[in-house]
């Protein structure tokens, strides 16, 4: 991902979530305008969506989320997802 | 027609299978038109409100009962199944969301004790056949809201006694942040904007409707739809869809069976041409069958937790079922109209199957299977398939 090697130490995890949001998430606003505990869904995120975010997610943080965290709490906002990437971090992608 | 009040719910819908229904189904098919002796008789009995519980007037019943009771109605009259089944579905809905809503509960009550019809408009022009998004909005004006839909389709629309009908949240809202509402039949109109005439399934009537609708806040189901479509009704819906797409072609097995013996009696020593062809058609059935089972066992467990029904082995498992029970009941009715030949062609034979075939051609287009798989393929990027034989899928 493009953001990852401007060395923009400063970049945000939230704001490299919106990123992903607006490239993948399909949503109807500019993932830009929501507060961190906004409502995704209400903001047009569909279940189809949230696993093309999924994947985006894992391969711009080097993760691997876990099927029993691919729920809708998960993906419910920004912070959740932020919230769900900073438990992941330290763990290293099996596949 | 009244059963015993002593019969199960299974006991009276044969009776009432077997009368009434079978009686009809011919000329609904004909016709298409609504089975109103079929409805009338299932209403007599009682059967609308079995799976609402107890204390709100019904008997409790499992998914796995309606499920019976689809495929009994259905091995009759496919139209008449499918109506029961798709009222049972929209019951469901209500029974597993609606039990915290005073209003809910009231109209529940209500249900069981006029045995009202449920009908269902989700579908809308425009929105290219996907049910979890909404053009048309909720307008809430202090305590009552507004609501205009051009439904696409609204099975049995103009008999139903309620709708059940899918919106955005407001005006603003995303195409896919969808509430749920029900509405009575003094509170909408409906004005007809298409009319159903198809190969087949030609009872249920589902014609285009424009809705208009005006009703108390109270009536929005307090859940998003996104959950009720997760946790309830995309499961319902598959599983009792495909008990009545087994109906058919179990009616049909028995038809083919029926003809081999009657060749085999005037032939004994030599076996009919047919027999081997019965032999792979009710090989086929059974795998029908199996699947629906395991699907109906798969669902009570994942009732016990809102993470399971929520999950995505969960929904890839209710695809399954739909996707492959609906191309397989093709394929048996069609080895049924080989084994019967020209008599099996033929309408107004007791080996006809015309009517059978039309049906199940419905199947596979009833949210089309195309639309399923790709949900699934996109699931499966996710979700790693489970290898256990014995583990749930």
């Amino acid at each position: 991902m493009h953001f990852l090697n401007e060395g923009k130490h400063l970049t945000t995890t939230g704001d490299r979530i919106r990123t992903i949001l607006n490239d993948h998430g399909k949503l109807s606003v500019d993932a830009a305008t929501l507060a961190d505990g906004a409502d995704l869904y209400e903001a047009g995120l569909s279940s189809f969506a949230t696993v093309q975010l999924m994947l985006a997610l894992e391969d711009a943080f080097d993760v691997e989320i876990p099927e029993r965290l691919l729920n809708r709490r998960t993906f419910e906002s920004i912070a959740a997802i932020a919230g769900v990437i900073g438990s992941l971090t330290n763990t290293p992608r099996t596949t | 027609m009244t059963a015993e009040p002593t019969s199960t719910a299974a006991e009276k819908a044969r009776m009432v299978g077997a009368g009434v229904i079978e009686k009809h189904a011919d000329d609904v098919d004909r016709n298409g038109r609504f089975p109103s002796e079929a409805v009338t008789a299932i209403k007599e009995n009682r059967l609308l409100s079995i799976m609402l519980p107890r204390e709100l007037g019904g008997e409790d019943a499992s998914l796995a009962e309606v499920a019976e009771l689809c495929s009994i109605f259905s091995q009759h009259c496919a139209a008449t199944a499918m109506i029961f089944a798709m009222h049972q579905i929209k019951l469901a809905s209500l029974a597993a969301h609606g039990l915290k809503s005073p209003w809910h509960r009231a109209f529940m009550e209500r249900i069981a004790k006029e045995q009202l019809l449920l009908a269902s408009a989700t579908t809308e022009a425009g929105i290219g056949g996907n049910l979890r998004n909404s053009i048309c909005a909720v307008q809430v004006n202090g305590p009552t809201f507004d609501l205009v839909k051009e439904a696409s389709v609204i099975s049995y629309g103009t008999e139903a006694d309620a709708i059940l009908v899918t919106a955005r949240r407001h005006p603003d809202a995303a195409p896919s942040d969808q509430v749920m509402v029900a509405v009575l039949k003094d509170q909408y109109r409906l004005e007809k904007t298409s009319d159903w005439d198809t190969l087949g399934m030609r009872g249920t009537c589902s014609d285009g409707f424009r809705l208009t609708t005006s009703a108390p806040v109270e009536q929005i189901f307090p859940q998003p739809f996104a959950e009720i479509a997760a946790q309830s009704m995309l499961a319902d819906s598959h599983l009792l869809w495909s008990s009545v797409w087994f109906g058919i072609a179990a009616a049909a097995v028995t038809r083919a069976q029926s003809f081999v013996r009657a060749e085999a009696r005037k032939n004994p020593g030599s076996p009919p041409p047919g027999a081997l062809r019965l032999a792979e058609a009710i090989s086929m059935l059974q795998g029908v069958k199996a699947n629906i089972v395991a699907g109906l066992r798969r669902f009570e467990v994942a009732k016990r937790s809102e993470d399971d029904l929520m999950s995505l082995g969960f929904a890839v498992a209710m695809n399954n079922v739909k996707v492959g029970v609906s191309q397989t009941v093709v394929q048996v009715v069609n080895h049924a109209l080989l084994i019967c030949g020209i008599l099996g062609y033929k309408n107004n034979t007791p080996y006809s199957l015309g009517r059978h075939l039309r049906d199940a051609h419905s199947a596979a287009l009833m949210i089309s299977n195309d639309r399923i798989l790709g949900n699934t393929s996109n699931l499966l990027l996710a979700h790693k398939h489970n290898t256990g034989l014995l583990d749930s899928p």
